[in-house]
């Protein structure tokens, strides 16, 4: 045998034995794939269909890193118990800040064989999501929407976490009354400033009514448009009427820039009380304009901070270099509420979630409230808190059972 | 009421510096050659975070970032209108729009995408120190943008006046093809027009960060009145844009305090087509035939 004929035997025999080799692996990968599957753990897809990009994106970025951190939580934790350990896997959808295309995507969360999905942060997104959710019996949990619209359509598939606008304005006024009763009733006038959209018209509106109820009298109510891009005159107007209390009603620009207005033309008053407040609950305002928004309070969404588990979370968001805002804290809550559903339910087909969320009693969340109670739609165990800017921190200051601080109201003159 | 008044006008004098600040630059763009730049809201926008970053992670002041913002911001202008306006356009009017309008589109979203639009403001220690004039509070920050909108003004009206780069942008705004036979390059003088326009916004930028915040739409809450400002200004009137914002800024405050802030911002427009029935050329334009 030459030695080219060695070679040519040599190189026979590793073919043959590559193509047996190949064979045997292929037959054992066929054997052994089920076995390998029957181990995979079971998963159960969750939508999170928030807006990521557009005006509303830096609030749609926040909650899908909260949904996230939830996720990961309770994967951790073992996951869906009920249904052998099963994990709950994200599939994340951009509304774009764009109530149609927040419609479109729930077609894509549909065919992605999502149970159950959370969103939108603003409730015009919802309104059209959980619309079009509706077709395919799919059950959406409200994140944040507060129009009352929302839970007025006689939809089955809406399950709204957080409170609405009729339960924060209630709140926030009950919250309002016994602070001031507390404090010996210092505060008897009030000057209302607010943007002129319908949130903040419908909710100056509402106060216009309900506040000499309480004997505290309107003396000004200012309406501004969005943007406003000097807060001077308006400034000038509440220090001419003097008023006990300021509420100002609008988005965050104007917040800031009514704050700092205040601030500058050193209007002094007993109390600056926010409604669902786009600054006063917004830890950058209370980082860059830490002077100005001294003592703001603000009744709005927030956790109970005193839970381990929230403590965990704001640890987790500082890790991730990520403000702590009620956008995460929500978001949070509302895979555990679903989560709790699914344990309940040992299933995720979409008609036992809907079920599940329906019956829910879940009172285990980060959110201070009490057991959950879906009437048509709407949470009546949830409730806004108040929360107060003091130093570099929000603190949470009322009702007292979940307060990190004691409320300074009055406020002390600023100077 | 009638003690808000003085109050009210001055605090709209001030207001109306920064209209002027914001116009300056588009009078140099828009009413001297003419190039209609949708874009330069957005350009607002960009230096506006430019400032902000400066001051965030290396501790520049809001002025004294101006030496590093105001050359930086030439150098874009000057690269859009040469690397992008000039090629895209084709010389067409029409084309400029919707390539500027493409531009601030760009823009708007680049910055959403990476600095999202939560909102941001400098803290500066002189942000609540007040000058009082009279009866009235100002804050220092807009007691500084309201001298610098002057000689601002007063500089551009110096740069295109009594410099050689300044005649070459007077002769190619009259007659292009003329400016062109006696040897001024016209592209680069276009640039470098837009260069000093862009350089301009970048400054007005730095001024108004301290009393302003910032957030990628911010542009829209200006670009329409520094239009409104330049055209009511008389076109490539420098006096004109500065005049005219302050005017605008005391219609607005006054018609605030008596009408209401929603219509207080009516009254800019009002008084635009009013002032324009009476003077189409606007204030300091000069009639063409």
């Amino acid at each position: 045998m030459t030695s080219r004929d060695e070679n040519w035997t040599t190189s026979a025999i590793s073919r043959r034995n590559l193509l047996k080799a190949g064979a045997a692996s292929t037959a054992v990968g066929l054997i052994g794939a089920p076995t390998v599957l029957r181990a995979q753990t079971p998963t159960v897809k969750i939508g999170i269909l928030e807006p990521l990009t557009g005006a509303l994106s830096y609030n749609g970025t926040q909650a899908r890193a909260g949904a996230q951190f939830a996720i990961d939580a309770i994967n951790a934790a073992g996951g869906i118990k009920s249904m052998g350990g099963a994990k709950l896997e994200p599939v994340v959808a951009d509304a774009q800040s764009r109530p149609e295309v927040a419609a479109a995507e729930v077609d894509k969360l549909a065919q992605a064989g999502v149970s159950v999905f959370i969103g939108c942060q603003a409730s015009a997104l919802g309104l059209a999501s959980s619309q079009a959710a509706a077709r395919y019996n799919l059950a959406q949990v409200f994140d944040v929407g507060t129009a009352e619209q929302v839970v007025e359509r006689g939809l089955k598939n809406v399950f709204r976490f957080t409170p609405g606008v009729n339960k924060c304005t209630s709140t926030a006024l009950e919250n309002l009354k016994t602070l001031n009763a507390n404090a010996g009733n210092p505060v008897k006038t009030a000057a209302i400033v607010h943007e002129d959209g319908p949130f903040g018209s419908g909710l100056a509106k509402l106060l216009n009514e309900r506040l000499p109820g309480m004997g505290i009298q309107v003396v000004e109510t200012i309406s501004h448009p969005t943007p406003q891009r000097d807060f001077t005159n308006i400034a000038l107007r509440v220090k001419a009427a003097k008023p006990d209390m300021i509420i100002p009603s609008n988005y965050i620009n104007e917040y800031t820039l009514f704050a700092m207005a205040l601030r500058q033309q050193r209007v002094e008053t007993k109390a600056i009380y926010s409604i669902l407040g786009g600054g006063a609950s917004n830890i950058k305002f209370v980082r860059e304009q830490n002077d100005a928004a001294q003592y703001v309070m603000d009744c709005n969404h927030w956790y109970d901070p005193r839970k381990p588990e929230s403590q965990a979370l704001a640890k987790k968001a500082a890790e991730a270099k990520l403000d702590m805002t009620y956008d995460i804290m929500v978001a949070y809550a509302c895979i555990q509420l679903i989560a709790d559903s699914l344990e309940r339910a040992k299933s995720g087909d979409r008609e036992k979630m809907i079920e599940a969320l329906a019956s829910s009693t879940y009172s285990g969340s980060i959110m201070p409230y009490g057991p959950t109670k879906f009437v048509n739609g709407n949470n009546e165990g949830a409730q806004p808190v108040n929360t107060q800017i003091r130093g570099d921190k929000i603190e949470l200051v009322f009702p007292k059972e979940y307060a990190t601080a004691e409320a300074v109201f009055p406020m002390p003159p600023r100077g | 009421m009638s003690a808000l008044i003085l109050p009210a006008m001055l605090g709209g004098l001030t207001t109306g510096a920064i209209y002027a600040l914001v116009a300056l630059g588009l009078t140099l763009i828009y009413g001297v050659l003419h190039i209609i730049n949708f874009a330069h809201g957005s350009l607002l926008m960009l230096a506006l975070y430019g400032v902000y970053f400066l001051h965030v992670w290396l501790g520049f002041d809001p002025y004294l970032a101006i030496p590093i913002i105001a050359p930086l911001f030439f150098v874009l202008g000057y690269a859009l209108q040469r690397g992008v306006i000039a090629p895209f356009s084709g010389g067409k009017e029409q084309n400029v729009l919707l390539v500027t309008l493409a531009l601030s589109i760009v823009f708007d979203n680049l910055a959403l995408y990476f600095w999202t639009s939560n909102t941001r403001t400098v803290a500066v220690s002189y942000a609540y120190t007040m000058v009082e004039v009279g009866p009235a509070f100002i804050p220092l920050p807009k007691v500084i943008a309201f001298f610098a909108a002057m000689l601002c003004a007063a500089i551009l009206w110096l740069v295109i006046n009594r410099t050689r780069i300044g005649k070459a942008i007077r002769a190619v705004a009259i007659e292009k093809r003329g400016a062109q036979l006696v040897g001024i390059e016209v592209e680069q003088t276009y640039a470098v027009c837009f260069g000093i326009g862009t350089a301009c916004v970048a400054v007005a930028a730095c001024l108004l960060i301290p009393t302003f915040y910032v957030t990628p739409q911010v542009g829209y809450a200006f670009v329409l009145v520094a239009f409104t400002t330049v055209v009511l200004g008389g076109m490539g009137s420098f006096a004109g844009a500065l005049v005219s914002g302050l005017l605008l800024g005391v219609i607005e405050a006054l018609c605030g305090l008596f009408l209401g802030e929603t219509l207080g911002q009516i009254g800019i427009f009002v008084a635009f087509i009013l002032i324009l029935l009476f003077r189409p050329a606007g204030l300091f334009g000069q009639r063409t035939a």
